[in-house]
């Protein structure tokens, strides 16, 4: 019984595949509209070597939008909690960045970036789409603290430094934590979003092999590209919930 | 004495007035309870005599320097990211002791409370009681000559609340401190303190005082004496007035 539960989820995923190739052969679906999955693989096999240097491509890209975002938003709530009068005039901007389209400000960004360097608007948009969740993570984990402890430091006569190094900052951490596994997979949509809307061949990652293939109509290649951005996000998320699991146990043990 | 309030008001925005007028005064090693109906002021009291809180009205003093004051607080409040001895080190290492200095006192002061085999726990593996005990370490290694608690036993099941008080009650024979703490629980304020003070609902006012032998240790069966029960009787009628 463990075991069919363990595989279950491999189970399904087998079942749906052979459903879908199955109704394709009986169907005699046309492979340009719905290639069977033996087509898909076919293609992934045989593209590789593109395939897999547009994922690298589009996965370093997020990676380095990651790493931006979680410097800017971690410095950037470190100063914002400070001071209630900065937070008061930092929040409806950083609301106003979250809320609005990236696909909007998309054009102004790649106009800024420049021709010659789509990756570097990619990115940048990425970095947008990652920052809120770092940014909002952080702020509320600095201000989590328990008012208890904080009075309990206040009886010790902390000074501020102390109270930010000794309470506030380690209170943050599962906040931080929670925000960064959150903004990890947003950077990958978001890296893929910007790579079509910014939309030149010249990043050359895996949204531009979808176009290029769609265009093609090499619709195999274009399921052998979506099959690969679903795998790396799993296994970007399956990595940052192996950090975040990693890092409370560090937490809660020194 | 070592701390009192005089004339003493709180007020509270939207809230209206929470204490007062109060006169409380607080002698050196005595042990105060302080036992009222629910918001009437009593944790107010507390964090004024702690120096945590400054009163609306009237005059707060206090004769206790720097780090002499020890709080416990309802939940055990430890940091989950440090293990028992560095909670317990705490108050010393922000008073500028160094690291291994204070932790050595910090095991000494779980030893006290009968935990010198959990220094390494971090507070996520400890029980409810265990807890306690850690922020009742925390609170006395800082040698403290006025000692408050704020319901600290509240959230714990009976045997464990007696059994905390016992060691409460040990640990302020050797070490002095004048205590305040308050509770809900009428017989624990008999039990423990030597001064049980009665306070009206909000805004809290004085109602009722009375004196206890209080001599530590207590006497065996001391729970179920005639003077122990009339005292828990006749406080309890106080504070059914004060509900009323």
């Amino acid at each position: 019984m463990n075991a069919v539960r363990a595989l279950a989820p491999v189970i399904l995923a087998c079942l749906l595949l052979a459903g879908w190739e199955i109704a394709c052969r009986v169907l005699e679906i046309p492979a340009y509209f719905l290639p069977p999955p033996s087509a898909v693989a076919t293609a992934l096999t045989s593209d590789w070597a593109s395939l897999s240097a547009s994922a690298w491509t589009t996965l370093s890209m997020a990676l380095i939008a990651l790493l931006i975002a979680a410097a800017v938003a971690c410095v950037l709530a470190l100063v914002t909690a400070l001071s209630r009068t900065v937070e008061r005039a930092v929040t409806p901007l950083a609301v106003l960045m979250q809320v609005t389209p990236v696909v909007a400000i998309a054009p102004l960004v790649a106009i800024w970036a420049g021709v010659a360097h789509p990756e570097r608007a990619v990115t940048a948009l990425a970095v947008v789409v990652a920052f809120f969740p770092i940014f909002s993570g952080a702020l509320t984990g600095l201000k989590s603290a328990d008012p208890d402890l904080a009075r309990l430091f206040a009886l010790y006569g902390a000074n501020p430094l102390q109270r930010l190094i000794r309470l506030k900052l380690p209170s943050a951490v599962p906040h931080l934590l929670e925000g960064l596994k959150v903004a990890a997979g947003l950077s990958l949509i978001g890296a893929v979003v910007a790579e079509f809307v910014a939309g030149s061949g010249g990043s050359q990652g895996l949204a531009w092999r979808i176009l290029e293939a769609g265009n093609r109509l090499q619709t195999a290649k274009m399921f052998a590209a979506v099959a690969l951005l679903g795998l790396m996000g799993a296994a970007l998320h399956a990595l940052l919930q192996m950090v975040e699991k990693k890092a409370l146990l560090w937490w809660r043990g020194r | 004495m070592i701390a009192s309030l005089q004339s003493v008001e709180v007020d509270y925005p939207k809230r209206g007035r929470a204490l007062g007028p109060i006169d409380l005064a607080v002698a050196t090693g005595e042990r105060i309870a302080l036992v009222g109906p629910s918001g009437c002021g009593k944790s107010t009291a507390l964090r004024l005599l702690a120096g945590l809180e400054a009163p609306t009205r009237g005059t707060v003093s206090r004769q206790v320097a720097k780090g002499e004051t020890a709080v416990v607080f309802q939940a055990p409040t430890l940091a989950p990211w440090l293990d028992a001895a560095a909670n317990v080190a705490l108050p010393l290492e922000l008073a500028g002791t160094p690291r291994a200095a204070a932790r050595a006192r910090a095991v000494e002061a779980l030893d006290r409370v009968g935990l010198k085999d959990a220094a390494a726990a971090n507070p996520c593996q400890l029980s409810g009681g265990m807890a306690m005990r850690v922020s009742l370490a925390r609170a006395l290694v800082v040698k403290p000559r006025l000692l408050l608690l704020d319901e600290p036993f509240a959230a714990l099941d009976e045997i464990t609340r007696r059994t905390l008080a016992d060691d409460v009650l040990a640990l302020q024979a050797e070490l002095k401190p004048a205590m305040v703490f308050v509770t809900h629980s009428v017989e624990e304020a008999v039990y423990m303190a030597e001064r049980v003070v009665v306070l009206s609902g909000a805004p809290g006012r004085i109602i009722g005082e009375t004196r206890l032998p209080g001599a530590w240790p207590h006497p065996v069966g001391y729970r179920a004496c005639p003077e122990f029960r009339q005292a828990v009787e006749c406080i309890s009628d106080q504070l059914a007035e004060a509900s009323a």
